[in-house]
């Protein structure tokens, strides 16, 4: 420990976050124990499948949760210091948007289609500068709207959503996310809705404006690519649990988890004869309602039960150094069914 | 948008002209086929028949239907003659012809009715608005809570009461038992406001009870699908406070089928809330109306049937303006 020990905790750290909503059917446990940090200016990538509880991660971060009275939250989330579980509604609120901004997936309906996109801007810079008058605003937001290449800003500014294109309305929520100089950006899929040429133009945008402001920023995606492309540290989440992290390097080149396996074997890539078949992951994802006993990856997984009934039985810890992976396999055999059975095939 | 406008008045004048040739098709064809002779109506049945000849001629009710068709537009537009040899009567424009059972011009009756009317709906209008909508979002924002409950069980007894039930039980509570509100009669606003308002309160909230509750149930069921969307949580996830969330982001686009609908009622009320008028004795078009059918009274129940398709038609081109306005996305389209 050092003197200075005060400066000790991460930009943002979480820990041992769960997310659980009450529902008609059950609780569905959408976080399990999710623990993690991100520092200014580094990109953490979250990935995997459709409920995998990736999304309801951010949003708690953001305390969106809140509004819905089902949703019981528990852990510690850390922002600059300030934890924001046990905060007050009003000390979130005043968090959202300002030190904290979210750009989401399908920009079309995370506008509203009543107001006009420069209205909408305005109206997230004043919430959090309140002294500032309407004409100010306005250039604030035609700047905004500018930096993140809109072409004819002042004249763009009076259009609804709907006359925007897909990636320009990205763009414009980029812009409204970024108005108050964020120093946490998380990015839901935001490349999801965008059409392939579009999609590396906002990659670059988000990069581009990450370097600009030294926001730190979450990516959440399904793709790899992305994550590849921009994330210095990599998350990988299975039915509401991390179940591998690691610097981004060490995830692509040694993935220790046979899901992570999975999810790079069914990426297609260019340099693939197009006769070679896709190898997605076998089954699908698991109900957050039931999950199942043990490993919750293991009626999905080919190495179940080649160490015993443990797989079946109970839950693996998420264990190692920096890169660190839950899975019952010995890190000796990982290694050797990746090298033997898994690369030739990627 | 100008262009969007001039649509819409030719769409409403076209509709107009349907509906007048439809109506006045069939009032004055079915007597035609069923035998009934209209001259016979104006003047009873133990007439001579020079008398009743006179009566044919005069009206037109020998020319062929789309002659007094014609003749019967033309009298709405430029008013017209009823003319029999030497005994011309003048019909100023909007000319409605004349009542059967009273020989008196059908404009100037229904003129008179029109304000009993107009204050019924818009009074009631704005009660159930107030009512509706606010029981509607505090539903919505409560939802499953004892206050939700409560008033969705209420909205659901006010869309199945009937008004001859609710007003009769409301009449006999407050006025015949409590003694609070005078016997109902309707007192022009100008010759005294105050009797107006007072003589008007428990149909307007009869009136108001039926359209509450549907109100209440649009109104919840729609804020519930819009605190759903995505523009929502976009709105909370800038740090708005949920006072701006709800009152702005939410309601801009939960109310907005609320217009529609709004629109559309209160033109059909001002067509004539005929069960409301009757039960208290309001003598407004709805109550004509009934008086008009009860004694065959052609003239006036087409008169009505006018005024009311007027309203209707006229409701629905105010709120495809106002839609045009509220929604950008139909201004373009």
């Amino acid at each position: 420990m050092s003197i200075g020990a005060t400066n000790a905790r991460p930009f943002l750290e979480i820990k041992d976050l769960n997310v659980r909503f009450e529902t008609d059917d059950g609780i569905v446990q959408a976080v399990t124990g999710s623990t993690f940090s991100l520092e200014k200016g580094k990109t953490l990538g979250i990935v995997g499948e459709s409920g995998s509880g990736k999304s309801v991660t951010s949003l708690a971060v953001l305390g969106l949760h809140r509004t819905r009275s089902n949703a019981k939250v528990s852990g510690e989330i850390w922002l600059d210091d300030e934890e924001l579980v046990s905060a007050t509604d009003e000390q979130v609120r005043k968090l959202r948007g300002g030190k904290m901004a979210m750009i989401f997936q399908d920009p079309l309906s995370a506008m509203h289609p009543y107001f006009t996109v420069g209205s909408q801007i305005v109206e997230a810079y004043r919430v959090h500068n309140p002294g500032v008058n309407k004409k100010v605003a306005r250039e604030r937001a035609i700047d905004m709207l500018a930096r993140v290449g809109i072409p004819q800003p002042e004249r763009r500014f009076n259009d609804y959503a709907h006359q925007f294109s897909g990636g320009m309305r990205q763009r414009a929520m980029i812009a409204m996310a970024l108005v108050n100089d964020p120093a946490l950006l998380i990015a839901d899929e935001p490349t999801t809705a965008l059409d392939v040429t579009v999609q590396a133009q906002i990659l670059d945008l988000i990069r581009d404006l990450q370097e600009e402001f030294g926001s730190a920023v979450i990516m959440i995606t399904h793709d790899l690519g992305v994550v590849a492309e921009l994330a210095d540290d990599v998350l990988v989440m299975y039915g509401g649990k991390v179940i591998e992290k690691g610097p981004a390097v060490d995830v692509f080149q040694q993935p220790q988890h046979p899901y992570t396996w999975g999810l790079l074997g069914s990426m297609p890539r260019l340099d693939r004869e197009v006769r070679d078949r896709l190898n997605p992951v076998k089954g699908s994802p698991p109900s957050l309602i039931n999950l199942p006993n043990g490993c919750a990856f293991h009626p999905r997984c080919p190495y179940a039960g080649r160490n015993g009934d443990r797989s079946f039985t109970e839950v693996p810890e998420l264990r190692g150094d920096i890169h660190k992976v839950a899975c019952h396999l010995p890190a000796e055999e990982r290694t050797k069914i990746f090298q033997q059975e898994v690369l030739p095939n990627l | 948008m100008l262009a969007y406008i001039v649509r819409r008045v030719i769409n409403a004048i076209i509709t107009l002209l349907v509906v007048t040739a439809v109506t006045f098709g069939i009032f004055f064809a079915i007597p035609k086929a069923t035998g009934s002779d209209p001259a016979l109506l104006y003047i009873g049945k133990q007439s001579d028949p020079a008398a009743i000849e006179g009566i044919r001629q005069k009206m037109g009710f020998d020319d062929p239907i789309y002659v007094q068709y014609g003749k019967f537009l033309k009298g709405i537009v430029a008013g017209r003659d009823y003319a029999n040899g030497p005994d011309v009567t003048h019909c100023p424009a909007p000319c409605l012809g004349y009542s059967f059972a009273t020989e008196q011009e059908v404009t100037p009756l229904l003129l008179e009715d029109i304000p009993v009317t107009l204050s019924l709906a818009l009074g009631a209008a704005v009660l159930w608005l107030i009512m509706g909508i606010s029981f509607g979002v505090i539903s919505a924002l409560r939802r499953g809570s004892f206050v939700d409950r409560a008033a969705m069980t209420t909205a659901l007894a006010g869309v199945s009461l009937p008004v001859y039930f609710t007003g009769l039980l409301s009449s006999a509570i407050f006025v015949y038992w409590l003694g609070w509100l005078p016997q109902g009669q309707y007192v022009p606003f100008l010759e005294n406001p105050a009797d107006w308002f007072v003589n008007l309160i428990l149909p307007w909230i009869t009136l108001a009870f039926l359209f509450a509750a549907t109100y209440a149930r649009l109104t919840r069921a729609n804020m519930l699908e819009t605190l759903g969307e995505d523009y929502v949580r976009t709105a909370r996830a800038k740090g708005l406070t949920e006072r701006v969330v709800i009152g702005k982001h939410a309601l801009r686009s939960g109310l907005t089928p609320i217009v529609t609908v709004f629109g559309l009622d209160l033109g059909a009320l001002l067509g004539g809330a005929v069960l409301t008028e009757t039960v208290f004795n309001l003598r407004g078009l709805g109550y004509q109306a009934l008086t008009a059918i009860r004694q065959n009274d052609l003239p006036i129940i087409l008169g009505v049937t006018l005024i009311a398709a007027f309203f209707i038609v006229f409701a629905n081109l105010i709120v495809d303006l106002v839609y045009g306005w509220i929604d950008p996305r139909v201004r373009l389209a």
